[in-house]
């Protein structure tokens, strides 16, 4: 993909609709959403307050979609999107931002701000002013299938590890399986647990999963890089493998950004609706529970609590489920301050992770995870996203905070009856 | 000009160009934003457009009390200067037999006094907005010219009312011609700056609300 400035224009126009034009025409330069940002509250630098991320989209909004705005163009009195303009923006709107939405549920006129973020970044990308690591990342995607570069072999290494330590089988390409688990590459390589807990927690409800060989990783960095048409070759794979498998439900694994890529974004992305359920690993143990189909014994007695995942909990919708699981098997479950819908972010989502510009700055903004998890002091954590687990541990470390990191289906998985 | 002159012209030719400006400048605006479209949603639903988008119309207007605690002035300063913006245009007798003229309708009016201590703590809270905006790192920031213009076409009827109420400084149809011309200002440029938010935001917050309900999500 050859990028231009005139590519990134054309790819800002696109984005433009009517939620656009709505969302800037009620812009009232309060403030507010600076307040709401973790990026501004813990640096206190005003460029990073969220709506001004959205510059470059604004000035495309303004300058082609609005009378006042055209006819200030004939006299070049309206600001225009160049080179140097998207050279200046590219840190605030990949490094600082982790389209957590939080400042989507503050502004007062109601500005979906998170989302324009989103549709910035298509045409921040477009011109070529996308971060090497998300570049990087996002090419090993396309050409190896992961953006770790994790490989069929490295995967097929993994599930002969866990059906050694298991005795379990691992089921592969299973056609006519009932759910077809999606697996981020975080999890292959770093926390293959959650491929063990997952295959004892199925085996335990009686119900039919498979792995495909062909589509197995759940990220997608077409979302996060702002990319649309890498975004729906990712997308599509799943939808391919999903319907050669014949699955009913595609399970998204314990990854924020893949679950908005796949099911809320996804069928958009390729242009039609999905033949198959796509349903978070949170909802489908939920249901599990639902159903009676979870016997739990023992219970946790040390002080828990749960880090919402932004993409699962606040953009994705998966709230009660997470709750509700840890209640089967915790005694002393506690709230963080703002938990829930208003949770804040850990500082690494949307790309940044992947961003090595941005480390010391998600460290930095790590303070806002910190001064939560002060209030309530909890003896662990338990999260339901890879990401926001890597880098809450590494931001415990680097603020020299010792408590421990759990998944969620991985405890649930512990404290399975047998 | 005399001042009768003055008086007439605002009363009359400056009126119904300011509300043709207006009401037009509105349709225009609106036109432009609905007619860029927006894409179906091709994602199994959770929850319904309509319910989320209805609520965030409502719910919007109450800070969660995490956001109020951080963002404690810009909130009561912007109530209070809506409520007095609201009691002083749409409540004081006066006005109440213009609409009536206008459009037919009419209602209740608040007594003159209350009517005048809600234009008083509305000019205070616009003066104090303005210093927080011209003293806040972020406000500083983000402040455009527009932002400014804005303000004072906003105080202009609040003060040049106030004044003519109380017949300040000039003769009385003087001081009504200034009040008037300064609400024709306003009625200007409504559609083409950021008081057009008093429309749009109805707008934004069904689409904020209608993205998370469709997801199942409250925003």
């Amino acid at each position: 993909m050859s990028a231009s400035l005139e590519k990134g224009i054309n790819a800002l126009k696109e984005q433009v609709d009517s939620t656009v034009a709505a969302f800037f025409s009620s812009c009232i330069h309060c403030g507010m959403c600076a307040d709401a940002c973790l990026f501004y509250t813990e640096t206190n630098e005003p460029s990073r307050m969220p709506i001004n991320k959205a510059e470059p989209l604004r000035r495309i909004w303004k300058s082609e979609y609005t009378l006042l705005g055209r006819v200030g163009k004939m006299f070049g009195l309206t600001a225009k999107v160049d080179d140097a303009l998207l050279t200046e923006w590219e840190t605030l709107v990949y490094d600082s931002c982790t389209l957590c939405g939080r400042c989507s549920m503050v502004c007062p006129v109601g500005n979906d701000i998170a989302l324009l973020i989103r549709k910035t970044r298509e045409g921040m990308a477009a011109a070529g002013h996308a971060p090497d690591g998300l570049i990087g990342a996002t090419k090993r995607a396309v050409t190896i299938g992961s953006p770790m570069g994790v490989k069929l072999p490295a995967l097929m290494a993994q599930i002969n590890h866990v059906e050694k330590d298991t005795g379990m089988k691992i089921p592969v390409d299973v056609v006519g399986a009932e759910y077809m688990l999606l697996l981020s590459s975080m999890e292959i390589m770093n926390f293959p647990e959650f491929i063990e807990a997952t295959a004892k927690i199925f085996d335990k409800a009686g119900v039919t999963w498979t792995i495909s060989s062909e589509a197995f990783e759940a990220t997608n960095s077409g979302i996060q890089i702002g990319v649309a048409d890498i975004a729906k070759v990712l997308v599509q794979r799943v939808v391919d493998a999903a319907e050669k498998l014949k699955v009913q439900t595609v399970i998204s694994p314990e990854c924020g950004h893949a679950y908005m890529a796949i099911r809320w974004e996804g069928p958009n992305l390729i242009g039609k609706p999905f033949s198959f359920k796509v349903r978070h690993i949170l909802e489908v143990l939920d249901d599990f529970r639902k159903d009676g189909r979870l016997k739990i014994s023992g219970k946790e007695g040390q002080r828990l609590t749960y880090h919402d995942p932004c993409q699962i909990s606040r953009r994705g919708g998966v709230i009660d489920q997470p709750r509700n699981l840890i209640n089967m098997f915790a005694d002393n479950f506690v709230e963080m301050p703002d938990a829930g819908k208003m949770n804040w972010c850990c500082g690494a989502g949307g790309g940044v992770s992947s961003n090595e510009r941005a480390d010391e700055i998600r460290l930095k903004v790590f303070q806002r995870k910190k001064d939560q998890l002060d209030e309530i002091q909890p003896e662990a954590i338990i999260s339901a996203c890879s990401n926001c687990r890597i880098h809450l541990e590494d931001g415990l470390e680097e603020y020299h905070m010792d408590i421990p990191l759990m998944s969620l289906t991985e405890t649930l998985a512990e404290h399975l009856a047998d | 000009m005399s001042e009768v002159e003055f008086l007439s012209w605002v009363r009359g030719p400056g009126f119904q160009i300011a509300i043709v400006i207006f009401i037009a400048g509105v349709i225009i605006r609106f036109a432009e934003i609905l007619l860029l479209g927006r894409k179906t949603n091709l994602a199994e639903a959770k929850g319904s457009e309509m319910g989320g988008g209805l609520r965030t119309i409502v719910t919007r207007s109450i800070p969660d009390k995490s956001t109020f605690k951080r963002s404690t002035f810009t909130v009561i300063a912007g109530y209070i200067f809506h409520i007095g913006l609201f009691v002083t245009i749409f409540l004081f007798a006066p006005h109440i037999l213009l609409f009536k003229d206008v459009i037919g309708l009419s209602w209740p009016a608040v007594p003159t006094a209350i009517v005048d201590a809600f234009a008083v703590i509305s000019i205070i809270a616009l003066l104090a907005i303005l210093v927080h905006r011209m003293r806040d790192n972020v406000l500083k920031f983000i402040t455009t010219k527009e932002d400014y213009v804005v303000w004072l076409l906003t105080i202009l009827p609040l003060i040049t009312g106030y004044m003519a109420f109380h017949r300040i400084g000039m003769t009385a149809p003087t001081l009504l011609a200034i009040h008037i011309l300064s609400v024709e200002l306003l009625l200007v440029a409504f559609p083409f700056t950021k008081l057009m938010h008093a429309f749009t935001l109805v707008l934004a917050r069904w689409y904020n609300g209608a993205i998370s309900g469709y997801r199942g999500v409250e925003s």
